[in-house]
């Protein structure tokens, strides 16, 4: 017995010194009000010189935390945001947001430059929660090899989709798990309207169309039209991707071709709008302010482009040649109002897995 | 007794139960109406069957190919035995991130056996069911065979000089004595794949999911946290059940057998059957161990220009997803798994010597209670980290300390079960004599009992540091973006496009295999004949 007390006692004390040289020896950083921390999903990306620039001129030191898809980075950031992680999130998009707002994740700011934001993508217009940063658009790719040597037209609606000429050729994303996923999903929902979205879905599935999990595994495993994807035997000529895939092909593509060896079914889009707020309960909240400054600046909003394949929202803000060149920009694609996917999203997303998936 | 409980009430209770109530209590009333409403969703319950029918199924198959394993590990004496065991226990220790990464290699698309015979399983759910057998092979034949060496044979020799056939001597007498290492072997497994999650993760496509990836979904991606928790509440009382099983037949396996001394027992094969059973043994440790092993290392090394160009970008830092350079994620690796062994070996030490002293009803459950770890939701582990742990005197949310303690936390029941049953050989009376001869309690301890376990313990170490170095499920969430584990690494060069990442991940899952098959044949080396249940 006697024993045992000691060696807890020993232990114990032993515990308290491990964890205290922890918490000493940690920099969390966020405490120190010369740095603010942004925290984002995986695919964030952008050039460190942009950074740089921004640190120089404002004194703050940027740290960037990524973790995870855009689903899974706003869940967790909701997860702590009694003691988030940084002072400012990016990467909640439309089909998202309604879950970020209602959930208290961001404090109000309205951005210096908010005005040259385009207004369609404002969609937080009274409170200013969130900020626009960027936008793209959801849509079916083809890879145009596969339709010239089998003399097919490719698809260019949801209607095409579903035509016998296209069976066993689609790959889509999880709409739980995949942001394309939801979004080509919604705009399926945002085209036949409330009760005719489920019929359609009936007969993309008797025309077979294969679910995976993530847009990585949907675009460079299996469609046959991406550089990865042929390498890896990809054999579905048809894929839920971006616009901006097809000049991302060309950009990362060496040599690089004379055209995209992919194009977008401009009648199957849905629009993206990608977001960044202030988060409730920020340690630094001024620099957390200056950040998103920064984020909707001319400069910032000009590398977006070729390091995230998206648009910007700011006006005046040019988009480098590839995009024009190799991509047709969206007809008129699907939207649908922020309320309308608050109150459907989760029951949607539902029955469309126990449809689709089982 | 009293710090190996309150660090499980601390770091596995609390944050467990913060989930659930948050899950369960949104807006500040109880909903367990949902319980019923879950349960009763059809999605759901084919996720409960799915989660049952793959785990009976991965559990007689590993059986069925590792019973045979046992036997010959057991009784046979070849050369190259320790390092094949050795081998043969790596896949137990690795990642599951790692281990769907080198089924996906081997029965992939464009995988080894797409090239060689257009054969392809990564969506169906023997791939699934191979990855359970290749990691639970080693269960079974640690588990069984380490009984199945120390039985005495003159005792089934004796009933065959009675007259009784080969098969009825086997049956009566040396299948009594296994049965229930073979139950607790079996029970084991069936706990692993139950509460499988990386392997399906990566393997199973959006068909096929188990209760704990199910966990996983609803919380990191559908967000719905009251699915979640009634989810992480039927996972619990099915864990506990399988556990209070397990400790019954654990316990039946205490009962006094005629054990004889390893080294006795084993001889080389004799005659044609026996070698035949040697040949067909090893041929299925190389297919199915060495097979998934191999294709890792080989794409590891397949990068274009030369065969370490994998290995040379890990060390760059403009790979864009970390911070750091990944090779940087071994160190973190490391100083985690040494800090979680640390914590292991002193929570699980001390609740061997609690369990040790004493017996009754209360030990026998906290016995089961240090086991849940092993059981419950990893998923729920690392979130219930990130909301319970996060206000003072316990901010440990940006701490690296999180890390190792949730890391511990599945380290802890390793130790315990290796632990008590060598502190249980100690006799009590070697004790006494030392006290009344007037040495100090400490100085009984040390005089005493530590040269006697001190070989267990190396081994436990051992067994913590690499759960520790491969666990994933809880770590994912809790690891900081610039301080990412390799488990973690891999998991994130795995999720982007490119065959850089792609070698790059396969580089690191590597290196993690090396450092944990070294790290085991380190205590292959060590291993004495009673040491534990792994």
């Amino acid at each position: 017995m006697q024993i045992r007390s000691f060696v807890a006692a020993a232990v114990g004390l032993g515990l308290v010194t491990l964890s205290a040289c922890g918490s000493s020896s940690d920099d969390t950083g966020s405490g120190a009000s010369k740095t603010v921390t942004l925290v984002s999903h995986g695919s964030f990306a952008y050039s460190k010189d942009v950074l740089k620039a921004f640190e120089k001129e404002s004194g703050y030191k940027v740290k960037v935390l990524k973790s995870g898809d855009a689903g899974q980075a706003v869940n967790q950031a909701i997860l702590t945001k009694g003691n988030p992680q940084g002072d400012v999130f990016f990467g909640v998009d439309n089909t998202l947001l309604s879950r970020a707002l209602d959930n208290g994740l961001f404090q109000p700011y309205e951005a210096k430059g908010l005005d040259k934001v385009g207004a369609e993508y404002q969609l937080d217009k009274d409170e200013h929660r969130v900020t626009p940063i960027d936008s793209g658009d959801i849509c079916v790719n083809y890879d145009k090899a596969y339709f010239s040597k089998n003399k097919i037209e490719p698809p260019q609606s949801f209607d095409d989709l579903v035509k016998p000429e296209y069976k066993d050729l689609l790959v889509t994303e999880n709409a739980s798990t995949s942001s394309p996923g939801l979004g080509f999903v919604l705009g399926t929902a945002a085209r036949y309207g409330d009760d005719g979205w489920e019929g359609y879905w009936d007969k993309l599935k008797a025309n077979g169309v294969k679910v995976v999990n993530g847009w990585e595994q949907a675009y460079y495993q299996e469609f046959s039209g991406s550089t990865d994807g042929k390498k890896a035997g990809g054999d579905r000529p048809l894929v839920v991707s971006y616009a901006s895939s097809p000049p991302a092909e060309v950009v990362y593509a060496d040599p690089k071709p004379k055209t995209a060896p992919t194009g977008v079914a401009t009648g199957t889009c849905f629009r993206q709008i990608e977001f960044a707020g202030l988060l409730s309960n920020a340690k630094n909240a001024e620099g957390g302010k200056a950040l998103i400054d920064f984020l909707i600046s001319k400069r910032f909003q000009e590398d977006m482009p070729l390091n995230m394949f998206v648009y910007p929202v700011v006006e005046g803000a040019s988009v480098p040649a590839e995009f024009t060149e190799y991509g047709p920009a969206a007809k008129d694609p699907a939207t649908m109002a922020p309320e309308k996917i608050a109150e459907n999203r989760d029951q949607w997303v539902k029955s469309w897995a126990s449809l689709v998936l089982k | 007794m009293v710090l190996p409980v309150a660090f499980f009430g601390v770091f596995f209770a609390y944050p467990v139960a913060a989930i659930v109530v948050r899950g369960l209590k949104g807006d500040g009333t109880w909903h367990l109406g949902r319980i019923a409403d879950v349960v009763g969703d059809p999605g759901i319950r084919h996720v409960l069957w799915f989660t049952t029918w793959q785990a009976l199924v991965s559990t007689a198959l590993t059986l069925l190919i590792a019973l045979p394993g046992a036997y010959v590990f057991a009784r046979f004496d070849f050369r190259g035995k320790d390092i094949l065991r050795a081998v043969a226990t790596v896949p137990f220790v690795l990642p599951t991130v790692v281990v769907g990464t080198a089924f996906l290699a081997l029965v992939g698309r464009g995988g080894l056996f797409d090239e060689l015979w257009g054969v392809r399983l990564d969506t169906t759910v023997w791939a699934i069911l191979l990855a359970h057998v290749f990691f639970n092979y080693a269960v079974v034949v640690r588990t069984v065979g380490g009984l199945w060496a120390q039985l005495d044979p003159g005792q089934e020799e004796a009933a065959r000089m009675l007259g009784a056939s080969p098969l009825s001597a086997w049956r009566k007498v040396t299948l009594p004595a296994l049965a229930p290492a073979v139950a607790a072997a079996a029970l084991m497994v069936f706990l692993f794949t139950f509460t499988s999650f990386g392997v399906v993760q990566i393997l199973g496509g959006p068909t096929f999911s188990t209760l704990e990836v199910e966990i996983y979904r609803q919380t990191s991606e559908i967000f719905d946290l009251a699915t979640a928790a009634v989810l992480t509440l039927v996972q619990f009382v099915a864990v506990g059940v399988i556990l209070a099983v397990h400790a019954w037949t654990v316990r039946r396996r205490e009962t006094a057998l005629r054990l004889v001394d390893a080294s006795l027992t084993s001889r080389r094969p004799r005659g044609a059957g026996q070698w035949a059973l040697l040949g067909g043994v090893l041929a299925t440790v190389v297919v199915l161990i060495l097979l998934p092993l191999g294709v890792l290392v080989e794409r590891s090394l397949d990068a274009p220009g030369s065969a370490f160009g994998y290995y040379e970008a890990l060390t760059g830092d403009d790979s864009g997803i970390f911070l750091v350079a990944p090779i940087e994620a071994v160190g973190n690796s490391l100083t985690y798994a040494l800090a979680a062994t640390v914590i292991a070996l002193l929570i699980g030490g001390l609740a061997a010597a609690a369990l040790t002293r004493r017996a009754g009803r209360l030990v026998r459950g906290f016995d089961a209670l240090l086991m849940l770890p092993l059981g419950v939701s990893a998923v729920t582990v690392g979130f219930g980290f990130l909301i319970a742990l996060d206000e003072p005197p316990l901010d440990l949310r940006s701490s690296w300390i999180l890390v190792p303690l949730a890391q511990a936390l599945v380290g802890v029941p390793f130790v315990v079960r290796i632990m008590l049953p060598v502190l249980r050989a100690v006799d009590e009376r070697l004790r006494e004599a030392a006290a009344v001869l007037g040495a100090s309690p400490w100085r009984v301890w040390r005089e005493v009992d530590l040269p006697m376990v001190r070989r267990a313990l190396l081994i436990a170490a051992g067994f913590a540091f690499a759960v520790s170095l491969g666990e994933f499920g809880a770590t994912v969430f809790i690891a900081r973006a610039d301080n990412p584990t390799l488990p973690v690494a891999v998991a994130q060069l795995l999720g982007r496009p490119g065959d850089l990442n792609y070698g790059q991940a396969m580089a690191l899952s590597t290196i993690l295999m090396v450092v944990c098959a070294v790290a085991l044949l380190v205590l292959e080396r060590l291993r004495t004949d009673r040491t534990g249940e792994f």
